[in-house]
């Protein structure tokens, strides 16, 4: 009977649609897991936490105070803190809770982070004027205000010093802004005049056509160059001079005092007297801040914006190339090309090119297209530069190429896929209304067929975007704040070194002095990319669906 | 037995045909096919077809599934080119003129010869794109002209008054019926000399086939119409002569009123006495 009911159990199919669904769950399962991880652990990295300061004494040592910010407790058998040399009580229970904290002051303790153990900690409390300052170099500093400096001499003191030094971390802030839209925009469009001036120099004197007369004319520019940079570097120091009048006098929370320099400062604030709205606010700043800004720090601080603009920039060239080439291999494969053992050997083997190991185009694309392509394109066109390469170097380029090479035969596939479900009958309606077969293609195939290729895009992106182990050795670097796209002649610079979140997570997570500040930061930068990814993956979806709206196909 | 003609499925008299005297001798030749072979492959699929298509008149090919009668259809726009390993021996002369000999156009032919598909197949455009486009393959892009003949065609088709206030409306939107229409008024349109219709009303309703026979009917005295169906009620209402094939082989060819009354061969009689087929 038991048997009966089972059987007949599996007889209705129910086992089956369990076991489908099943499927179904794990997968979403996994994803929303992977996303709710990265998510909570970037994002919480931006909230001001509560900065604890607490006595605390190692058995047999002075008691120390300490303040900074709890970051992960964790519970350690008590036998291997003892065995680390920890002066440790063995009687007690099993296990030690053992706490990391973010202290700062790198420059007095040497790390920004320390461990303590939970036991030995004592008094802890969250005083209000406990300041937490972030600066350019060295990490935050954890302590309290004495006094506000100007030219060397004190003007505020006590509890006015805190208003007059956020006006001043505002001033110099606009400074900041000042300084460097001179270096970059003004000062670079300088460098850049005169480099071009310097190659123009070279090539008229490589080719011998450098006469008195030329030369004069060069010269007077250069001069020209020179006296507007002059004027320039006037105003810059003026800046800088002004940039280090003021200063502040702080004190670690142990009694340390010193001077530090207002211009280092990026902000300061109190996170124990913050209210939730204060919080929430500082909280989207700092977002914005790792959204638009240039990283700090070994990029372990600031924003990552250049990364984000370096992928997006390459991945946009990377589809302008790959599109037009996989759609023309994938018309001359179905349409053009005799249907026989020589296409389904081609068609094998670009499948296959779509499973070969990404590193392996970074090597084909350094052997390729930066020293044999790039060097030729050297030698031919910027013999003026040499010995400095201009495209015989890793760059934008040839990023995007090697990309495009990566993720061409996913374009060929799926756009083969569509041309073959254009139905026969359109492609006669329009060979027996007069047109050739170039013309129909061009007129009836090709438009129907543009979803197609859109869903090859689509996965070309997919696929290209979250590549990174090739791009180290085609123009991926740590860091490079100038962006590829500027207002300098030519403008886009392909031949320029660029970021990538991709090679970022990596940098920045495992490359990187400071492994315990990073760490939230590659999980925000992990969310990014998904994010980055996702976003161009939306809008070719949105124009895919606008054309297949357009040529929605006749149901046979 | 066999004489008693009466007794057949159709009466052609019954089917309101006006009666006419033709005879396939007294015609202009549109198409002349002296003796054609065509293989797919190995396989021989027309065996020494040798028949003359009169000049506006409207011939109907019939015959039982796969006995080449749309094979021979596609012979006449050259068609049969975009099927890997069709091969054909012989010659078709439109106006003289052999259309399989070396250095001729083929889409100049095509346009010349026009067809139109067993199911409709009108492109994902606006009507007004699909008649429009034979014109614009040409080069012809003034907006005149083509407003010209899109009133024109439409008209032909018998279509203008249903779509005159939606032509940049998608041609996939109408119905079967008018998308059939919508496909021969955009084979109208290109005016070829030759109109090609391979089983045009198999996907259709009845009162849009009545609609496309009516159109027929219309359309005979500018054109020369070859019609391929399977229906032989309406070879008998449509067509002028008519051509019963079997096998690959034409059995018999001349005007539909006798060859539906009076066949000549035994082959013709049963197939249309419905014995087999």
């Amino acid at each position: 009977m038991k048997q009966q009911t089972l059987k007949s159990w599996f007889k209705s199919g129910s086992p089956w649609v369990w076991m489908t669904a099943s499927g179904v769950s794990i997968a979403v399962i996994m994803t929303v897991g992977l996303l709710a991880v990265i998510a909570t652990r970037g994002l919480a990295n931006f909230w001001p936490a509560d900065v604890l300061e607490a006595d605390y004494q190692v058995p047999g040592t002075p008691a120390k105070v300490m303040a900074g910010e709890l970051v992960q407790a964790e519970e350690v058998p008590r036998a291997r803190l003892a065995g680390a040399g920890l002066p440790v009580d063995v009687n007690g229970g099993e296990f030690m809770t053992r706490e990391l904290f973010k202290v700062g002051n790198r420059e007095v303790y040497g790390a920004d982070f320390t461990w303590v153990v939970a036991e030995w900690t004592s008094n802890l409390r969250t005083p209000q004027n406990l300041m937490v300052m972030e600066r350019r170099e060295w990490g935050n500093f954890y302590g309290y205000l004495v006094n506000v400096k100007e030219n060397g001499q004190v003007i505020a003191e006590g509890d006015d010093a805190w208003a007059a030094m956020q006006q001043r971390i505002g001033r110099v802030d606009a400074l900041y802004g000042q300084i460097s839209k001179l270096e970059k925009r003004d000062i670079g469009r300088i460098n850049a005049g005169l480099e071009r001036l310097r190659l123009k120099t070279r090539k008229l004197e490589m080719n011998g056509q450098l006469d008195a007369a030329g030369q004069a004319d060069l010269d007077a520019e250069r001069a020209q160059w020179g006296a507007e940079y002059k004027v320039l570097e006037g105003q810059l120091n003026d800046l800088h001079q002004q940039f280090d009048r003021d200063s502040v006098t702080v004190r670690t929370v142990d009694g340390q005092e010193q001077e530090m320099s207002l211009g280092k400062v990026v902000r300061a604030y109190r996170p124990n007297t913050m209210g939730t709205g204060a919080k929430l606010g500082f909280y989207f700043a700092k977002l914005w801040e790792f959204l638009s800004d240039e990283p700090r720090e070994a990029n372990t601080e600031g924003g990552i914006f250049p990364a984000i603009f370096g992928t997006v920039m390459m991945t946009l060239i990377m589809a302008v190339i790959v599109t037009p080439f996989g759609v023309l291999a994938a018309i001359y494969l179905r349409e053009y090309a005799r249907q026989g053992p020589l296409t389904r050997v081609i068609r094998i083997a670009v499948n296959n090119l779509a499973g070969v190991p990404a590193i392996v185009y970074g090597v084909f694309g350094l052997g390729f297209f930066v020293y044999v392509l790039g060097g030729s394109i050297d030698r031919l066109f910027f013999a003026e530069a040499l010995p400095a390469p201009t495209f015989g170097t890793p760059g934008l380029m040839w990023a995007s190429l090697t990309l495009a090479i990566l993720a061409v035969p996913v374009v060929i596939v799926a756009t083969e896929e569509g041309l073959a479900r254009i139905p026969r009958a359109l492609r006669e309606g329009s060979l027996a209304l007069g047109a050739t077969k170039a013309e129909t293609l061009w007129k009836v195939v090709l438009p129907m067929a543009s979803p197609a290729m859109m869903t090859g895009l689509i996965l070309a992106v997919a696929r290209a975007a979250g590549e990174v182990a090739p791009l180290m050795l085609v123009g991926v670097v740590k860091l490079a704040p100038a962006l590829p796209l500027d207002g300098n002649y030519p403008y886009l610079h392909l031949d320029q070194k660029i970021m990538h979140l991709g090679f970022h997570i990596y940098d920045v997570g495992f490359q990187s002095p400071n492994v315990e500040a990073a760490r939230p930061l590659v999980y925000a930068t992990a969310l990014l990319l998904v994010l980055v990814i996702a976003l161009l993956n939306l809008s070719a979806v949105f124009i895919r669906n606008h054309l297949r709206e357009k040529y929605k196909a006749l149901d046979h | 037995m066999q004489h008693e003609t009466h007794t057949h499925g159709i009466d052609i008299k019954a089917l309101g045909r006006d009666k006419q005297s033709l005879r396939l001798a007294d015609e202009t030749v549109a198409l002349e096919v002296p003796g054609l072979n065509l293989f797919y492959g190995d396989k021989q699929a027309l065996f020494d077809v040798s028949m003359n298509i009169p000049k506006q008149r409207v011939t109907a090919f019939i015959g039982p599934s796969g006995c080449g009668k749309s094979t021979l259809l596609r012979t006449f726009n050259r068609m049969n080119d975009l099927v890997d390993g069709c091969r054909v021996d012989g010659e078709i002369l439109l106006d003289g003129q052999n259309i399989y000999r070396k250095g001729v156009e083929v889409a100049e032919l095509r346009r010349r010869v026009g067809m139109v598909f067993q199911k409709p197949n009108p492109f994902p455009k606006s009507i007004y794109e699909n008649v429009v486009y034979g014109l614009r393959i040409q080069g012809i892009n003034q907006k005149r002209v083509l407003d010209e003949a899109v009133e024109w065609s439409l008209k032909s088709a018998a279509l203008w008054d249903e779509v005159k206030d939606r032509l940049h409306d998608s041609a996939l939107g109408l119905s079967g019926g008018q998308q059939q229409r919508l496909v021969i008024a955009r084979t109208v349109a290109v005016q070829p000399e030759v109109l090609l219709l391979d089983e045009p009303c198999s996907a259709l309703d009845p009162i849009s086939t009545l609609k496309v026979e009516e159109l027929i009917y219309e359309l005979k005295s500018k054109y020369t119409i070859v019609i391929v169906t399977h229906n032989m009620q309406q070879a008998a209402r449509v067509s002028d002569y008519t051509a019963f094939m079997y096998m690959g082989k034409l059995i018999e060819f001349g005007d539909t009123d006798t060859l539906f009354t009076n066949p000549a061969k035994k082959q013709t009689e049963d197939y249309i006495t419905g014995r087999y087929g």
